[in-house]
C-alpha cells in the first residue's frame, strides 16, 4: 500500500517543527496543514489544536515532526522523534529534507513497533551525522551555492515543465530496508486549494469511501481557523502555513461588506412597504372589477417586474450566503441586475439625446399606416385572383370585407393615437432606468399590442377554416357510411336514412368547394402571425439570457480559475531512484460551458410548447397556437 | 509471483520499444514509456509534425483556386478571403485538431491522468480517480475494414458498483489495427497488466478479453 501525503508548497522551507493535520479517513494518506515551530510547548500545542478542532470541525492531529535543521539547529532530529512520547498517535511521520537536497526524507514509526524503527533510525542517524559533519564544513559555500542553484534549477525546471517552483536537489532514499511501506508526496498550493471548490458540487456530508479528493479539498477549506495565526502575533505558538506572512484581505471588499447590511435593511424596507400596497390593491373590492391578474399574467412587462423583486428580496435578506451554491447564485443575480441597470441606462442616454425619441414617435404613425396599406393591398389581390387561383366570389368577397372594416377601424385608431405617441414613448423610456430587459419586455408587449389586428384575423381565419376541416371530415364519415362514437372514443359503422345521406353528400360538396378560399385565407393570416409570435420570441430569449447568463461565474472563471475546479492534474516533481516520489498537484479549471450550465440562473423562460411534428399537425387542423409557453420560476 | 510478472512485464516493455507502430490511418507514432516509481508510470505516445510539403501544397492550391476566381470576377475580396480562410483553417487545424503528444499517467492508489497536448501548446488533461474506475482493458472495433484496439477505461456507476456506468477511451490519437485477431499482441498488452500488478484495481480479475462494448465516445 502507498501512503499519500498531501504537503503544502509553502512549508516547504519551513524551519523544523511538528507537523499539523488530518489522516483522510477511508484512505491510506494525510494531508498537512501546517507546521509548529520549536520552541512550543506540548501542551499550549494539544490545547490550541482542541480550540481549532472546535471551531473548524476538522479532525485534527499531530502527524509527526518535520526537520529541516539549519546550521545552528543540530541535533533537533533527535528532539522531534522523542516528541512521539508526548503525542501519542497510531502513525508518527518523520519528515526530514536537508538543505541543499532534493526530496524529502520520511519514516513512518508504528506505535507497535517502536524498537525495530528506532534501531533503522540510528543507522541512518548515523549516516546523517557522518553527512552533517561534511555539511557543516561546506555549510557557507552551501549557501551560496543554494542561490546559484536555485537558479539554475528554476531555468531548467521552466525548461522541462512549466509549473514546478520548489527547489529540486539530490537526495539518497534511506528506505530500502524492510517491508516499508511506499511513500508518495503530492505537493498543492494552500491558497488555491482552500478557496477552490470541486465541480460536481456535492451538498451532503462525505463518506470515508468517497473520493480522496473530495475530503482533501474539504479539509483544507474547512481549516480556515487555522490559517489565521500569523509570524506577528504575540501568541506562544509560531506556526508556518500560507498566510503565516499575514493575512490577506482588500480594504474595498471589506468596506463594501460594511456598507451592504444598512443597504440591505432599506431595500427589505422598501419591499416589505411594497408588499403592503399590492395585498392592499388585490383585497380592495374597486379593483376585483378589472380583469388585473389576467392582465398581469399576459404582459411580460409585470411578469419581469414580479421576477427581479423576487431577486432583490432574496438578495436584500440580512442572512450571508451559507454554502458556495447560495453564493454564487447571490453574485450572479447582483451582477446581472447592475449589468442590466447599466445597459438599460445606456439605452435611456441613447433615447433622450439628440431628440430620437420624436424622430421614432414620427416614424411610428407612418409605419403603421404603411403596414395597414400593405395589408389592404394583400386582402384586394386575394379578393381578385391570386396565383391564378380561382376562388368562389361570394364568399371571397364576404371575408375581404369583413378584414377590410377591421383594418379601417384599425387605422382610425392609431391616428387617434397618434398625437400621444410621443408622449407613451417618453414615459416608456423611462423604463429603461430599471434595466434593459424591463426597456425590451416593454417593447415586446407593444409589438403584441399594435399587430393586436393581425392576431384577430389569425384567429377569424383559424376559426373559420378549424370549423371546415371538422365539418368536412365528420361528412366524409358519414360519405363512407361511418359515425364517431363518442362513449368509445372511435370511428364505428352506422346505417344513415336516406334523407341523412342525400343532405350529408350535399354540405359536403360546398363545404369543399369552399375549402380552397378559406384555406387561403387562413394560410395568409397564420403566416403574418407567425412572423409577429418569431418577432416576440426574439424579444422574450433575449432577455431570459440577460436575466439567466451567470456573468460572475464568467468572470470568475476568467480571472481566479482556481476557484471552480473540475478536477486536478498531476505532474512529477522529483523522481530520483532512492527518494519518495513528489508530485505536484494542480487545478484543472472548469470549461466555460460547464460554468454557464451548472451556475445558469433559473428563469420563467419562454420555451416552445410543442415540437415541430406537433406545430405542423396544429396548423393543419386549424387549432388556435400559442407557442411560447411561460415556465413558472423552478424553487430550490 | 509478483516478481517474476513484473520481470516479465520489464522485458515486454524493453521489446516494445524497439518497434515502431502506425495509427488507424498509417502515420507511423512513437509509444515512450517512463517509469517513475514501482507503482507510477508514464506512457507516451507522440505523433510526427505535418510535413511541410502537406502545408505548403494546402496554401498554393487554395490560392492558385482563388486566384483563378479572381480572373474571371475581378473582384480582389475573392482573393482576401481566400487568405483569411487559409490562416484561419490552418489556425484552428493546429489548436484544436492535430494531436501532438498524448500521455496517460498512472499513479498508484491515486488514479489515472490522461493528457493530450495539441501542435498550438495547448494541453487537456483529465484526471480519473481510483475509486471510480472499475477496470482497464483492451476493446476492439471495426473500423473500415480492420480491426483496431483501443485501450478504455470502464468507469463505475455511482448508484450501482457492480455495473459500468461509462467507458473512456484513452489515447485518441492511438488506434494500432493488427493483422492477428487477438489482443496480446497489440502494444497495449501490458499495460492493464501493469494496473492489475501495481496494485491499483485489486477487485476483478485481470481483462486481458475482447470485451466488446460499446463506447460512448
Amino acid at each position: 500500500m502507498v501512503l499519500k501525503i498531501f504537503y503544502p508548497q509553502c512549508c516547504n522551507l519551513a524551519n523544523s517543527g511538528l507537523l499539523i493535520g488530518s489522516w483522510i479517513q477511508g484512505h491510506n494518506s494525510a494531508v498537512v496543514l501546517a507546521v509548529v515551530h520549536y520552541p512550543f510547548i506540548p501542551g499550549q500545542v494539544k490545547r490550541y489544536i482542541q480550540q481549532i478542532q472546535a471551531q473548524s470541525g476538522v479532525k485534527l492531529s499531530v502527524l509527526g515532526s518535520w526537520s529541516l535543521p539549519s546550521e545552528a539547529e543540530k541535533g533537533v532530529e533527535n528532539f522531534l522523534r522523542d516528541l512521539r512520547t508526548i503525542f501519542p498517535q497510531d502513525r508518527w511521520l518523520q519528515i526530514s529534507r536537508k538543505m541543499g537536497q532534493t526530496g524529502f526524507n520520511c519514516s513512518i514509526l508504528d506505535r507497535s513497533q517502536p524498537g525495530k524503527e528506532a534501531a533503522q533510525q540510528k543507522a541512518t542517524e548515523d549516516e546523517d551525522d557522518e553527512d552533517n559533519e561534511d555539511d557543516e564544513d561546506e555549510d557557507d559555500e552551501d549557501e551560496d551555492d543554494e542561490d546559484e542553484d536555485e537558479e539554475e534549477e528554476t531555468e531548467e525546471k521552466k525548461e522541462e515543465t512549466e509549473k514546478e517552483e520548489t527547489e529540486k536537489e539530490e537526495e539518497k532514499k534511506e528506505k530500502e530496508e524492510t517491508e516499508k511501506e511506499k511513500i508518495l508526496f503530492v505537493h498543492y498550493d494552500q491558497r488555491n486549494v482552500m478557496l477552490s471548490q470541486l465541480h460536481p458540487i456535492q451538498t451532503e456530508e462525505l463518506d470515508p469511501s468517497d473520493s480522496e479528493l473530495r475530503q482533501v479539498f474539504q479539509i483544507v477549506s474547512l481549516s480556515q481557523p487555522l490559517f489565521l495565526l500569523d509570524r506577528y502575533d504575540d501568541g506562544p505558538l509560531k506556526s508556518t502555513h500560507w498566510q503565516s506572512g499575514g493575512q490577506e484581505a482588500s480594504i474595498i471588499v471589506e468596506l463594501l461588506k460594511m456598507a451592504s447590511v444598512p443597504l440591505c435593511l432599506t431595500i427589505s424596507w422598501f419591499f416589505s412597504v411594497w408588499s403592503r400596497i399590492c395585498s392592499f390593491c388585490s383585497n380592495s373590492r374597486l379593483l376585483h372589477l378589472l380583469p388585473l391578474n389576467f392582465l398581469c399574467s399576459k404582459l411580460s412587462t409585470c411578469v419581469q417586474l414580479s421576477y427581479r423583486s423576487d431577486h432583490l428580496r432574496a438578495l436584500s435578506s440580512p442572512k450571508t450566503a451559507v454554502g458556495h451554491s447560495e453564493f454564487m447564485r447571490k453574485a450572479n443575480v447582483l451582477v446581472s441586475i447592475l449589468v442590466d441597470m447599466a445597459l438599460g441606462f445606456l439605452l435611456m442616454y441613447w433615447l433622450y439625446s439628440d431628440n430620437h425619441i420624436s424622430m421614432l414617435a414620427n416614424a411610428l404613425v407612418p409605419a403603421a399606416d404603411h403596414v395597414a396599406k400593405e395589408l389592404e393591398e394583400l386582402l384586394q389581390w386575394l379578393m381578385g385572383a391570386p396565383a391564378g387561383l380561382k376562388m368562389n366570389r361570394a364568399l371571397d368577397e364576404v371575408l375581404g370585407r369583413f378584414f377590410l372594416y377591421h383594418i379601417h377601424l384599425w387605422i382610425s385608431y392609431i391616428h387617434l393615437m397618434s398625437p400621444f405617441v410621443e408622449t407613451i414613448l417618453w414615459y416608456g423610456g423611462l423604463s429603461a432606468g430599471l434595466g434593459l430587459s424591463f426597456a425590451l419586455a416593454l417593447l415586446s408587449d407593444m409589438v403584441a399590442l399594435l399587430t393586436f389586428h393581425i392576431y384577430c384575423f389569425y384567429v377569424y381565419g383559424a376559426r373559420l377554416y378549424c370549423l371546415k376541416i371538422y365539418g368536412l371530415s365528420s361528412l366524409w364519415r358519414l360519405f363512407r357510411g361511418k359515425k364517431w362514437n363518442v362513449l368509445r372514443q372511435r370511428v364505428d359503422s352506422c346505417s344513415y336514412d336516406l334523407d341523412q345521406l342525400f343532405i350529408g353528400t350535399l354540405l359536403f360538396t360546398i363545404l369543399l368547394f369552399l375549402f380552397p378560399t378559406t384555406a387561403l385565407y387562413y394560410l395568409v393570416f397564420t403566416l403574418l402571425r407567425l412572423l409577429v409570435v418569431v418577432l416576440q420570441g426574439i424579444l422574450h430569449l433575449t432577455v431570459d439570457l440577460i436575466n439567466s447568463l451567470p456573468l460572475f461565474a464568467v468572470a470568475l472563471r476568467l480571472t481566479r480559475f482556481y476557484r471552480l475546479a473540475e478536477g486536478v492534474k498531476f505532474s512529477v516533481l522529483c523522481d530520483e531512484p532512492d527518494t519518495p516520489l513528489h508530485l505536484l498537484m494542480e487545478i484543472n479549471p472548469l470549461s466555460c460551458a460547464s460554468v454557464i450550465k451548472t451556475y445558469r440562473t433559473p428563469t420563467y423562460s419562454c420555451y416552445p410548447k410543442d415540437s415541430w411534428t406537433n406545430l405542423v399537425k396544429k396548423l393543419f387542423v386549424g387549432e388556435l397556437i400559442y407557442p411560447w409557453k411561460h415556465k413558472t420560476i423552478k424553487t430550490d | 509471483m509478483c516478481k517474476s510478472v513484473l520481470q516479465c512485464q520489464h522485458q515486454i516493455l524493453c521489446t516494445m520499444e524497439g518497434e515502431s507502430f502506425t495509427d488507424i490511418n498509417g502515420t507511423p507514432i512513437f509509444l515512450d514509456c517512463q517509469s517513475h516509481s514501482t507503482f507510477c508510470r508514464e506512457f507516451t505516445v507522440t505523433s510526427p509534425k505535418v510535413p511541410v510539403t502537406k502545408v505548403i501544397v494546402f496554401t498554393c492550391s487554395i490560392w492558385l483556386l482563388a486566384y483563378a476566381v479572381f480572373l474571371f470576377t475581378e473582384d480582389t475580396v475573392v482573393l482576401t478571403s481566400a487568405i483569411l480562410i487559409t490562416l484561419v483553417s490552418m489556425m484552428l487545424y493546429v489548436h484544436l485538431v492535430k494531436v501532438e503528444q498524448e500521455t496517460l499517467f498512472i499513479i498508484g492508489s491515486l488514479g489515472v491522468q490522461m493528457s493530450s497536448s495539441y501542435a498550438s501548446g495547448r494541453e487537456t488533461t483529465t484526471f480519473i480517480e481510483l475509486n471510480k474506475i472499475k477496470d482497464i482493458v483492451i476493446n476492439e472495433a471495426i473500423y473500415m475494414h480492420q480491426i483496431i484496439y483501443y485501450l478504455c477505461v470502464l468507469l463505475k456507476d455511482p448508484s450501482d458498483p457492480d455495473a459500468v456506468s461509462s467507458v473512456v477511451p484513452l489515447f485518441q490519437l492511438f488506434c494500432p489495427p493488427t493483422l492477428e485477431r487477438t489482443a496480446s499482441t497489440s502494444p497495449y498488452h501490458n499495460i492493464p497488466a501493469y494496473f492489475q500488478v501495481s496494485g491499483l484495481n485489486q477487485r476483478s480479475p485481470l481483462q486481458l478479453t475482447d470485451k466488446s462494448l460499446q463506447p460512448e465516445l
